[in-house]
């Protein structure tokens, strides 16, 4: 009996030790060489590329029916570090590398494989349509704190802004508030769908969302005059645009190559412009 | 025969003994495994700086978790202060008032409570409470804040501290409440003179216990807190605009950013998991301390 307990606590124990490790390493991640293209393909990282890639997984997997395709959400940072460790085939990541993160991992090839754009909005009874650039940021960054400042009512503005490491967020500052910050007493919500609901319900509130979560709940702001619509972003007007990346590790394989290739063939570009992305050109 | 039977009883004993061992396992392992994460923060950063800075912006390299901890804090108070006297009543009223035939239905539903999911808790806030909050006329605020999230923590923990509460006062022996009557006290004197005072210690851990459960809710204080990174301040010279001030929870600290940490960033938020985790060790451990303590004392 003594024996058996302590080889049943071993195993618990095993068991414990493993599921500590899987935390920090991840799990092996198949690469198929086989020439018939078959086999798994795992996509792991920003939560803004997934829908899009999941479409795009099942239409190649319509193309290769003996691929697999397996994505995943986590975050872009998480979408890199994946790629480059090996636990995911293809990293998303729905901002620019950082330098950082080239210096890191030096062997990280980036593909753009779509854009994004970036809205500024209000809530729907906002009175104010248009702000210049400066405007926005000095309005993030806490600097005009009323609508009446910048041509709307005498009204607090209130900031919503996503969380300190999102991609979302990274490309505003990014793109938008250069060496500003964004202000401390923002209202900071965990995705854009919250972000968007909040903005929603708070008289007087302001924030930012991807292209594909703009609907009638908010009201946009036109940027130095220019509207954020698919139309004014293709065609340059509208330049808070964010490339949609995915990121591989050295050499990649079969199966990523053809499958890197289908998504920035005409089909796939088309499946970009469908999920309201903007095409590379 | 008896040989069989004997070793059924070891095999049993060794099999019970198991099962004891493994959650001392499992907290241990989940101990070190959080804090071996965490010792990068703390070597890098600090405790000292973790524990005194405001600032929190990873993006910049500056980890202060002060205004988490102040957030937690308030958040945790407030509920005490909301929650606690009603728990209290409904308690004194199930073991001292209600027809057992009402207690049969109030009980269950308080017992209910606490079987509803905290992102359920954190929808209501949203959708119902958080407009309420907002109708109150004062600078800046928007009804996402402390004082919206005390509401909503505070029914939470409703059901915790009414069930604790009400055991506690439930066995206060039968003999003092007949000895009180006897004297002449009236109900509510009996009550507030002998129950109270002889339950007393176990009141106290079902605030502590309840005090715990609310430091650790995590997805309904993300819902409906703000989690503004700063140290809640009143926005008027009323003291009490504090609790329309936004604010981030320590657990929310965590929730919210983990999915895109990584390095130093990640590290510090499991630092962050480390002091709350401290922090409810030592609220738990005093609730068994008031439990097993207290009733030795003059009241007993």
């Amino acid at each position: 009996m003594k024996l058996f307990t302590s080889r049943f606590l071993t195993i618990v124990t095993a068991l414990a030790l493993l599921i500590a490790a899987c935390g920090g390493e991840g799990e092996e991640a198949l690469t198929a060489t086989d020439e018939s293209l078959e086999g798994e393909l795992n996509l792991v990282g920003s939560t803004t590329v997934q829908p899009l890639a999941e479409v795009l997984a099942e239409s190649f997997e319509a193309l290769e029916p003996s691929v697999v395709v397996y994505v995943q959400g986590g975050g872009s940072s998480v979408g890199v570090r994946s790629a480059a460790d090996g636990s995911a085939n293809i990293g998303m990541a729905s901002r620019e590398i950082k330098p950082s993160e080239l210096h890191e991992y030096p062997e990280l090839i980036v593909h753009t494989i779509a854009r994004d754009g970036i809205a500024v909005v209000a809530e729907p009874g906002c009175t104010a349509v248009s702000l210049t650039k400066e405007q926005v940021k000095q309005v993030f960054a806490g600097e005009i704190t009323n609508w009446n400042e910048i041509g709307g009512e005498n009204l607090i503005i209130t900031i919503v802004a996503r969380e300190e490491g999102s991609g979302t967020r990274a490309a505003f500052e990014d793109m938008i508030m250069e060496d500003a910050l964004i202000v401390d007493n923002a209202i900071l919500q965990p995705s854009n769908g919250a972000v968007r609901t909040t903005i929603s319900v708070i008289p007087g509130a302001i924030g930012f969302l991807s292209f594909g979560y703009l609907d009638e709940q908010t009201k946009v702001i036109a940027i130095d005059g220019v509207l954020p619509t698919e139309e004014n972003a293709v065609s340059g007007e509208y330049s808070v645009v964010r490339p949609l990346n995915m990121v591989t590790y050295g050499e990649s394989g079969e199966i990523v190559d053809a499958f890197l290739n289908f998504v920035m063939s005409e089909d796939g570009q088309a499946i970009v412009i469908e999920e309201g992305y903007l095409p590379i050109i | 025969m008896r040989k069989n039977k004997r070793r059924l009883d070891a095999a049993m004993k060794n099999s019970l003994l198991f099962a004891a061992l493994a959650s001392i396992l499992i907290v241990m392992l989940i101990g070190v495994f959080t804090f071996r994460e965490a010792l990068p923060a703390f070597r890098d950063i600090g405790l000292e700086k973790l524990l005194t800075e405001s600032v929190w912006r990873p993006g910049e390299g500056q980890y202060g978790i002060l205004a988490m901890i102040a957030g937690s804090g308030l958040v945790t108070a407030g509920a005490v202060i909301l929650g606690v006297p009603l728990a209290l009543g409904c308690a004194i009223f199930l073991s001292e008032i209600a027809h057992p035939n009402l207690r049969a239905l109030v009980k269950p539903c308080v017992e209910l409570l606490a079987g509803i999911p905290s992102v359920v808790y954190g929808l209501f806030g949203m959708v119902i409470i958080v407009p309420i909050v907002r109708g109150i006329d004062m600078p800046g605020n928007t009804g996402f804040g402390l004082f919206s999230a005390s509401i909503v923590l505070a029914v939470m923990i409703l059901p915790t501290i009414t069930s604790v509460a009400e055991h506690a006062i439930r066995s206060v022996p039968k003999e003092f409440r007949e000895g009180s009557l006897a004297l002449g006290a009236t109900k509510w004197e009996t009550i507030q003179k002998v129950v109270i005072p002889g339950a007393r210690s176990g009141i106290i851990s079902a605030i502590v216990l309840g005090l715990g459960r609310a430091l650790g809710e995590t997805i309904a204080m993300i819902m409906v807190i703000g989690n503004s990174v700063i140290i809640p301040a009143a926005s008027t010279g009323n003291p009490l605009s504090i609790f329309l001030s936004r604010a981030r929870t320590l657990t929310g600290n965590i929730a919210v950013e983990i999915n895109y940490a990584t390095g130093l960033h990640e590290s510090a938020l499991f630092a962050t998991g480390v002091i709350l985790f401290v922090l409810i060790m030592i609220v738990n451990s005093s609730a068994k301390y008031l439990m097993s303590h207290g009733n030795t004392g003059k009241n007993r």
